[in-house]
């Protein structure tokens, strides 16, 4: 069992959690992540690890409720104990003085994109930040953004915050506005990332992408999370969760991702249905 | 019949006793063990049927030379633990290999007996001998040596973890097992179903396992959690023992492979097997829905009847095996193909697939193949397939399940980069003592071989244990010769 230190809801349905993992925060970097298994019965996902505290003892994951296990998780408080907690995994994101680099997050990629923004700032790039939501209540981390960017922007959907548009737009405008851009990352839905990628491309801009497939044993075994860069099988476990976002297929990521929607959908409405008969006690 | 008393006339007209087995047909719709083992009756009678040669070319048959006269003359005799402890002297997982090890190629290939009739069923004995010491809870605790107060540390809980685990701590030697899953086991338990191999036998070995003192951690990747060095540096082992199997699966690399319903069988046995997907949802774990499907699994090893036979226990209306050669060619276990094929799998052999086809929604409707003939052998001594012009045809598909094969998992040559990799990136080491190009590190099983089977690792794994207790110990032990 590993402990939960603290819980706290950054946004609805997004929960930050401090776990205690002592060697995983002694040696995760950025990009880094780890694999979950709530239960005995658990499925086992990847969440990346958005910070960590060596001293303490502690990893950083920041969690959306969006299927069965992610909304149990963001059911468990501070003193719950997860069963399984493995990490950290995948290769960490490589990180050296581009000149100027922008981190892109989008929704909860926002937390993903977060440890990569500091590093990056640490390794001296002059450090641009977009973050965007959907709408103002959405916004995460914008005080630990704003302290590592040189200069950070937030972008909702709706304009009821910040800068009204897509973070692609956010970036066009810096890019037509004749600023150099040395290197790019994007974290967040597949739709964004692909969107980015497609903004980058003409100017050749070096973008880099964190890569969300389906996982089962996450170290290297299993096969299930290749996903398809510059027409050659890589393994998101091992090989990533970093790619090249102008080689990545991500319509194929995208249709590999949806195949069990329909198992998912079933294991989340019967849970809910479970929570529910539970809270009415 | 007194053992003692039968003449080897007598012996030779015992007929090889059958093993009792569910029939296929109810099998087929569940996931409990296939062979249900011989009685007491039924083993004492086989055992019999062993002449008890002066030289036993069983033994040398065996990859980790059971003295299997010896553990047979007890079962005769009525002995059964007296049996398990023979058989345990070198073998520490009988129930389990007695199960998995592809006898028909090794003891049994070469008994005497087998030239003229039926060979002695030696795997049915031994894993006979094993199923009787766990079912009547007399448990053989093994000699164990005085402390040394050496530590090791076992990467991997698989067959050749172990085994090495054991033997290194019967030597007296202070052994930490380091597991990556959360289940421990290795393939033993991700890998093999539970129709071929049940897990409560697993469980019941690595409780035994415990019980000498051997520590498990679970979710530790060697490489990423911690690094070889810092195990010895900050941890304070005097050896390490790297037995952490084969990697990632191979693909076949023809078009369409991408498509949604296409895994590796890999993947498709972890997620029943390890993940218990076949009761979804009670386990959160889904599998492709195979009931009233088409699945086809490419390959003719063991794991491709493992996942043929699985798909065919979810449900599905077709299970197929596509493999390019003849049946005479597969590699899997004549046993696995023969139950395979009672259990109605469909063989659709000499065929190769040519292109995955599928929907607008990119989903797997079906695989374009081609007829092969056998031509002249190749390399590896089998007849080579070679297409035959006009032949290709389509095979309706909802899943494919590709069987081909592991590459090596890259971590331990990422975080450790003073042990030296072959071409194929597995481990090179001294074939006597296991020991790799770092001092005091040694590997063994399917991360130093590909892709093998259970009884060479764990072969692998006594012989890494025997040069790592010479090494810290320096008993003088000829560990070629054992």
């Amino acid at each position: 069992m590993y402990r939960i230190a603290s819980a706290i809801f950054l946004a609805e349905n997004i929960k930050k959690f401090e776990i205690e993992a002592p060697r995983i925060a002694k040696k995760r970097k950025a990009g880094q992540f780890v694999m979950l298994r709530l239960t005995e019965t658990g499925e086992r996902f990847p969440l990346t690890i958005a910070d960590s505290d060596p001293e303490k003892g502690t990893i950083t994951i920041i969690s959306q409720g969006a299927g069965k296990s992610t909304k149990a998780l963001n059911r468990l408080e501070a003193g719950d104990g997860i069963t399984d907690v493995v990490g950290p995994l995948g290769t960490p994101s490589h990180i050296e003085n581009f000149g100027t680099a922008v981190s892109i997050g989008g929704g909860v990629g926002t937390a993903i994109a977060y440890p990569t923004a500091a590093a990056l700032k640490q390794a001296g790039n002059y450090v641009i930040t977009i973050n965007g939501a959907r709408t103002k209540e959405l916004v995460i981390l914008e005080k630990e953004m704003h302290a590592v960017s040189d200069e950070a922007y937030i972008t909702t959907d709706d304009g009821s915050y910040g800068f009204n548009g897509f973070v692609t737009q956010k970036l066009q405008e810096l890019i037509d506005a004749g600023r150099k851009i040395d290197f790019v990352l994007a974290i967040g839905p597949i739709p964004m990332m692909k969107a980015v990628a497609e903004v980058t491309r003409p100017y050749g801009i070096r973008t880099v992408v964190s890569l969300n497939p389906i996982m089962i044993d996450g170290t290297g075994m299993c096969g299930g999370c290749r996903v398809t860069v510059g027409d050659e099988i890589k393994f998101a476990c091992v090989d990533g969760p970093e790619f090249d976002a102008h080689l990545v297929d991500f319509k194929n990521l995208a249709d590999r991702n949806r195949i069990y929607q329909q198992e998912e959908k079933e294991s989340d409405e019967a849970e809910t249905h479970r929570c529910r008969l539970a809270a009415k006690g | 019949m007194d053992p003692k008393n039968i003449t080897t006339k007598e012996r030779l007209a015992i007929p090889r006793q059958v093993m009792p087995a569910q029939d296929p047909e109810l099998r087929m719709g569940n996931f409990e063990e296939v062979h249900l083992g011989l009685t007491p009756e039924l083993a004492r009678m086989e055992a019999l049927r062993c002449i008890q040669c002066k030289d036993p070319v069983c033994i040398q048959g065996c990859p980790v030379n059971i003295k299997i006269d010896q553990f047979i003359k007890l079962i005769a005799e009525g002995d059964f633990l007296g049996a398990a402890r023979k058989v345990k002297e070198d073998n520490v997982l009988p129930a389990i290999c007695g199960r998995v090890c592809p006898q028909e190629d090794q003891c049994e290939k070469v008994c005497v007996i087998g030239k003229q009739r039926e060979s002695v069923a030696i795997g049915n004995l031994e894993r006979f001998v094993g199923d009787y010491e766990r079912q009547t809870g007399q448990r053989i605790v093994p000699e164990m040596a005085p402390p040394t107060g050496k530590r090791v540390a076992v990467i991997g809980s698989g067959p050749a973890g172990l085994s090495c685990a054991n033997d290194l701590a019967q030597f007296g030697h202070k052994v930490v097992v380091f597991e990556a899953l959360h289940e421990l086991g290795g393939v033993l338990m991700y890998g093999i179903p539970e129709f071929r191999l049940p897990k409560e036998i697993v469980r019941d070995e690595l409780d035994g396992l415990r019980k000498m003192g051997i520590e498990f951690r679970t979710n530790v990747v060697v490489g990423r959690t911690i690094t070889i060095d810092e195990l010895m540096e900050e941890e304070g082992f005097d050896a390490i023992f790297i037995g952490v199997g084969a990697g990632l699966p191979w693909f076949m690399g023809i078009p369409g492979e991408n498509l949604v319903g296409v895994l590796a069988a890999n993947e498709f046995l972890t997620r029943v097997n390890l993940m218990k997907a076949y009761d979804f949802p009670a386990s959160d774990t889904p599998v492709f829905d195979c009931k009233g499907k088409s699945v086809a699994v490419f390959g003719g090893g063991n794991t491709a009847m493992d996942a043929v036979r699985t798909a065919k226990r979810l449900g599905a209306e077709h299970a197929y095996i596509v493999y390019r050669r003849s049946e005479a060619e597969m590699p899997a276990r004549e046993e696995e193909i023969h139950h395979a094929q009672k259990e109605g799998i469909e063989f659709q052999l000499l065929t190769i697939p040519l292109e995955f086809v599928g929907d607008d929604k990119a989903r797997l409707t079906g695989v374009k193949c081609q007829k092969m003939e056998l031509g002249e052998p190749d390399e590896s001594g089998r007849r080579k397939p070679v297409p035959l012009e006009g032949s290709e045809f389509v095979l309706p598909l909802d899943m494919a399940v590709i069987s081909i094969g592991n590459g090596s998992n890259p971590l331990i040559k990422q975080t450790t980069p003073d042990i030296e990799v072959s071409r194929k990136e597995t481990i090179v080491v001294d074939v006597n003592t296991m020991q790799t190009s770092k001092e005091n590190v040694y590997a063994g099983g399917d991360i130093v071989t590909g892709g093998a089977t259970v009884i060479l690792a764990m072969g692998a794994g006594r012989k890494a244990a025997a040069a790592i207790h010479e090494k810290l110990c320096g008993t003088g032990q000829n560990f070629n010769e054992w």
